[in-house]
This record gives structure tokens, C-alpha cells and sequence, in this order.
């Protein structure tokens, strides 16, 4: 359902600042998402500021502030270098991986929020269950009636080129979560993360399923609420493209019916 | 009882770019062309009602406030109608790169203006050949 506003609960209210130690060199300000379930009330930005000498990057900031001024400080991390989808949140008004997002690319206060329109389990830290639900519906693994062979089975360099631009997706949310569409119909729609993976093993030379997955793909809402806004082409870390993925599943829909 | 989670903030705080501003702008303008169409419909009845009605709807349209919906309706139409191209390029499965999406964007966009300055240069030039 379309609600264009935070409902009362979510409004953000003004939070804490925490000024920089003295003597502190290269000093930027991070206004901040909080929210702890253990307080109640509603969520506050405060304001953290920091030396970012030692700190190339949005996450080496947030992993300064909960060492060195505020342990309480939640968010997901565990890679740091962009290969495991952990601290994807809302950077500077753009889903990103706060670990390799410059500090030097935002100009001015670096605005730190979750992932946008999910329920928030405590500050940076969103809920991503259905999320996972949705990517588990559509069945992510090879599906094959024939036997299987005694060793592996071999694609053509063709063949394995063609999962190229899906394999990289790393689950990490950010173009999904930077959906409208999502942000309206995420309860049905199963957003771009999960239809670039649905693309992924319909384009799978090994897998015999083809037709189930269109199946449960045909429907007004799990696809066809995409409409091509391309927010996720924009927000994709890696630099994928589910918008081409989908419009590729409705062209493969259309072609079975002829 | 636990808390009830807030939800994260999405429009009040994603930063406007031109995917989503491109997107939102189709839609303004294909209600607006649903809107403009009632105008249309009512100027053609008055045209068929007899010279007082369609001097009522003259009147309106060529009047600052008419002329400025008449314009807006134009644009709507050729944004509409250039950004609608856009869109049957991507049921194609073409165009749909980044950087290409970004320019057929500002393509649509830059279209939209000039066939609008166009029509009505060519409207005005008629008007006033008319008179001649």
C-alpha cells in the first residue's frame, strides 16, 4: 500500500551530539539513524563528530565511533570490503555498502540511515526477513530431472558467460530496498534483488525448470510491479543491472506464449 | 510485550535522481493527459453546441491561466509521448545500461521541451497568418 508518510511510531526525532575530542584533525559530522527497542519511544538522528583521519570509508567511521565514543552503536558488518552485502544501509540519501563508500564522495554532514521502508530491529539494523523469504520462494538452486552425472556438470564457456552480471549479486539488498515500487507493494512484489537471481537460474544452462519458475513468476505482483524506474541500476554496489534481468523474464514470457 | 519497530525512512530521505524523478514525471503526465483530455472534450462540445458555448471556451483558452494549462497539456504530451518510446525501447530489453537509460532520460526531457517550443511557435505562426 502507497503511504507516503513515516507512520507515527517511525517519526525521527532530534537526537544527541557528540562533539569531536579537541585536537581532532579532518573533522566530519555523521547524523545518525538510532533507534533501540529496549527504550521505546521513536527513532532520533544524532550527531557524531568525528576525526576521519585513519577513516577512508563511511563504515571505518561508524566502527571509530562504537569503539572510541559510543559502544551502544548498531549496525551489521563483517567483510569490509564490499564482498559480503553485511553494511549495505542508506549513505548520503543512496543505498550503498558503507564500506566502500568514501567519506570524501559526500559533501558536508554524511546522513547514515537503514535500509529504507523495512521495520528496524535496533539503529542501522533493519529486518530483512521477508526479504530472504522472497529470494527462498523462488527456489535458488539447480533443479534438474535427468540423472545426475558422476562428476560435475559442464557448461560451455557460452553458456557460463550467460550468468555473468548475477552471480556477483551478494544479497545485500541496497536495490530492492531503494525500489518505490518495493517501498509500495514489498509484501507481493518480490523486488529486483530476488528477480536478478530468479533471472539467474532461468538463464542456467543446467537447470530443466525453466517453466515452474516462469510459472511462479507470471503473476501481476511477484513481477509485473516493476516499472522500470531503474532506482536499483542506480544503487547496485556492484554495479549490476536487475532492471535488464527483469525486462529480459517478461520478454521470456512473452515468447513461451507464442 | 516487545516495542512495535518503527519503519526506516524511504521518500523523506532518498535522494531525488533523475531515475526516479524521470519515472514520477511519466506518471504526472499521463494524469494530466487524462485530465487535459476532459478540456479537449469540452471544447469540441461547445464547438458542436454553437458560437456562444465555443466563445466561452475560446475565451478560456486564450486567456493567460488557459493558455498556460494549454501549455503545460502540450508538454505532458510530448513527454509522454517521448518517454512512452523510451519505455517500448525497454520491452525490448534495449537501452536499459545505465548510461544509456541516463541519456535517453535527458533525450525524452530535452525532446519534450523542443517539440513543445516548436508546436507552439507553429501555432502562433498559423494564428498570425491567419490574421493576415
Amino acid at each position: 500500500m502507497v503511504q507516503f508518510t513515516l507512520p507515527k511510531n517511525s517519526k525521527i526525532g532530534a537526537g544527541k551530539t557528540v562533539p569531536a575530542p579537541p585536537g581532532a584533525k579532518a573533522v566530519r559530522t555523521f547524523r545518525i539513524y538510532r533507534w533501540n527497542p529496549d527504550e521505546g519511544g521513536n527513532p532520533t538522528l544524532d550527531a557524531f563528530e568525528v576525526d576521519t583521519t585513519d577513516c577512508p570509508m563511511v563504515l571505518d567511521a561508524l566502527i571509530k565511533i562504537k569503539n572510541e565514543t559510543d559502544a551502544t552503536l548498531t549496525f551489521r558488518r563483517s567483510c569490509r570490503e564490499g564482498m559480503c552485502g553485511s553494511c549495505a544501509m542508506n549513505v548520503d540519501g543512496t543505498n550503498t555498502l558503507a564500506c566502500i563508500k568514501p567519506i570524501a564522495d559526500v559533501s558536508g554532514e554524511i546522513r547514515v540511515y537503514p535500509l529504507p521502508h523495512l521495520p528496524v530491529i535496533k539503529d542501522l539494523v533493519p529486518d530483512l526477513t521477508t526479504f530472504f523469504a522472497q529470494y527462498a520462494s523462488i527456489q535458488p538452486w539447480l533443479q534438474s530431472e535427468t540423472a545426475a552425472p558422476m562428476r560435475e556438470r559442464l557448461q560451455s564457456p557460452e553458456d557460463r558467460a550467460a550468468l555473468d552480471g548475477s552471480w556477483e549479486c551478494i544479497l545485500c539488498a541496497c536495490c530492492s530496498t531503494s525500489c518505490p515500487s518495493y517501498w509500495w507493494n514489498g509484501d507481493r512484489f518480490l523486488g529486483p534483488a530476488t528477480l536478478l537471481q530468479a533471472h539467474r537460474w532461468l538463464t542456467d544452462s543446467r537447470d530443466e525448470h525453466t517453466g515452474d519458475r516462469l510459472d511462479y513468476l507470471e503473476d501481476p505482483h511477484r513481477l509485473y510491479r516493476c516499472h522500470t524506474i531503474m532506482n536499483c541500476v542506480a544503487a547496485c554496489p556492484k554495479g549490476l543491472n536487475p532492471a535488464k534481468a527483469i525486462a529480459e523474464i517478461k520478454k521470456m514470457l512473452l515468447e513461451r506464449q507464442s | 510485550m516487545p516495542t512495535p519497530r518503527p519503519l526506516s525512512p524511504h521518500l523523506q530521505v532518498y535522494r531525488w535522481q533523475w531515475t526516479m524523478v524521470l519515472s514520477i514525471l511519466h506518471r504526472v503526465t499521463g494524469i494530466s493527459l487524462g485530465l487535459g483530455t476532459v478540456l479537449l472534450a469540452w471544447w469540441l462540445l461547445a464547438a458542436a453546441t454553437g458560437p456562444g458555448a465555443f466563445a466561452v471556451a475560446r475565451a478560456f483558452i486564450g486567456s493567460i491561466p488557459g493558455r498556460l494549462v494549454l501549455l503545460s497539456f502540450t508538454f505532458a504530451l510530448f513527454f509522454h509521448l517521448a518517454n512512452g518510446v523510451r519505455h517500448l525501447f525497454w520491452d525490448f530489453g534495449m537501452g536499459l545500461e545505465r548510461h544509456t537509460a541516463r541519456r535517453s532520460g535527458w533525450i525524452a526531457f530535452l525532446a519534450a521541451i523542443v517539440l513543445t517550443v516548436v508546436a507552439w511557435e507553429l501555432g502562433y505562426l498559423m494564428r498570425d497568418g491567419a490574421a493576415l
